[in-house]
């Protein structure tokens, strides 16, 4: 069964911000309201990175945890849901998170916070597949029609891949073996595992 | 005298017995429950007209897209 992840390559996201429009197109999400964004380390200095940054759909999700009324769920593909019809947006789930993936649209004159919204991997809610309460609520089921999320489809550099956790973690294993490098950093062959035959074996602190 | 002394000892074995009274040995760490999810059911990726609730076929084509991210097997070089 897969298990939907996320990988962004830092050495390959340009800052381009594509990811979070497609995220914003696709879904109709409201302003102020950012499911996606990218973050960048030491901007402006050489070397700088960044990093595109959503919900991360964990396998022991915070967020599920916290949730005082368990409106969170696990589909069998590994995404994290919620049903808003119960959430109470008490913001727990917020202060939880370490990718600060919750969000919570503000309305009114008085800042009334509304219920939260996260993304979704693009696979809707729990409402029926690629309807219109699930489209107004959740926003686009591209995962019901067979596609990946917006954002990693429309990645220009490919950076942020989205899909089964062992497919894309190889895409991203045999780039770096391309590169020449970042295999010999700590804890690689636990989080990708040994080369696999016929690619070359990574050489050690050798440049690109 | 020996009134007020009765009446002493009474004083201290009812505050030791007061006092003793708030040492049990009752369990102090909460056990976490995960709780069990309460919102509606939400229907599998599978189950829409394209897929009829073929399983396989909806994960055959969501490795295919995947895979389509990779410039090395779309254009068929290892690169280098």
């Amino acid at each position: 069964m897969a298990r939907m992840k996320f990988i962004c390559d830092v050495n390959r996201c340009i800052e381009c911000n594509g990811c979070v429009t497609a995220c914003k197109n696709a879904n109709e999400v409201p302003w102020g309201v950012n499911r996606r964004r990218v973050v960048t380390i030491n901007d402006g200095v050489p070397g700088e990175r960044s990093v595109s940054v959503a919900c991360m759909h964990c396998s022991d999700a915070p967020c599920m945890a916290v949730c005082p009324v368990d409106c969170f769920y696990r589909q069998e593909d590994g995404v994290v849901l919620h049903d808003k019809d119960l959430c109470i947006g008490c913001g727990y789930c917020f202060y939880a998170c370490p990718f600060g993936a919750p969000q919570f649209p503000q309305a009114g004159a008085f800042g009334l916070r509304g219920k939260m919204d996260k993304c979704t991997f693009c696979a809707g809610g729990p409402e029926a597949n690629n309807t219109a309460d699930e489209f107004r609520k959740y926003g686009e089921n591209r995962i019901a029609q067979g596609k990946l999320p917006a954002c990693a489809e429309m990645c220009s550099t490919k950076a942020l891949l989205g899909g089964d956790g062992d497919v894309i973690a190889d895409i991203y294993r045999q780039r770096v073996f391309v590169r020449g490098k970042g295999a010999e950093v700590w804890g690689w062959g636990t989080a990708y595992g040994p080369p696999k035959g016929g690619q070359p074996a990574p050489q050690p602190g050798a440049k690109s | 005298m020996r009134t007020m002394r009765a009446i002493a000892v009474a004083g201290v074995a009812l505050a030791a017995a007061l006092g003793l009274s708030a040492c049990g040995e009752e369990q102090q760490v909460t056990v976490y429950q995960q709780g069990k999810y309460k919102g509606k059911p939400d229907a599998q990726p599978w189950d829409s007209p394209q897929f009829g609730g073929k399983e396989a076929q909806w994960e055959t084509e969501i490795n295919r897209r995947a895979l389509n991210q990779s410039e090395y097997s779309r254009t068929g070089r290892t690169g280098g």
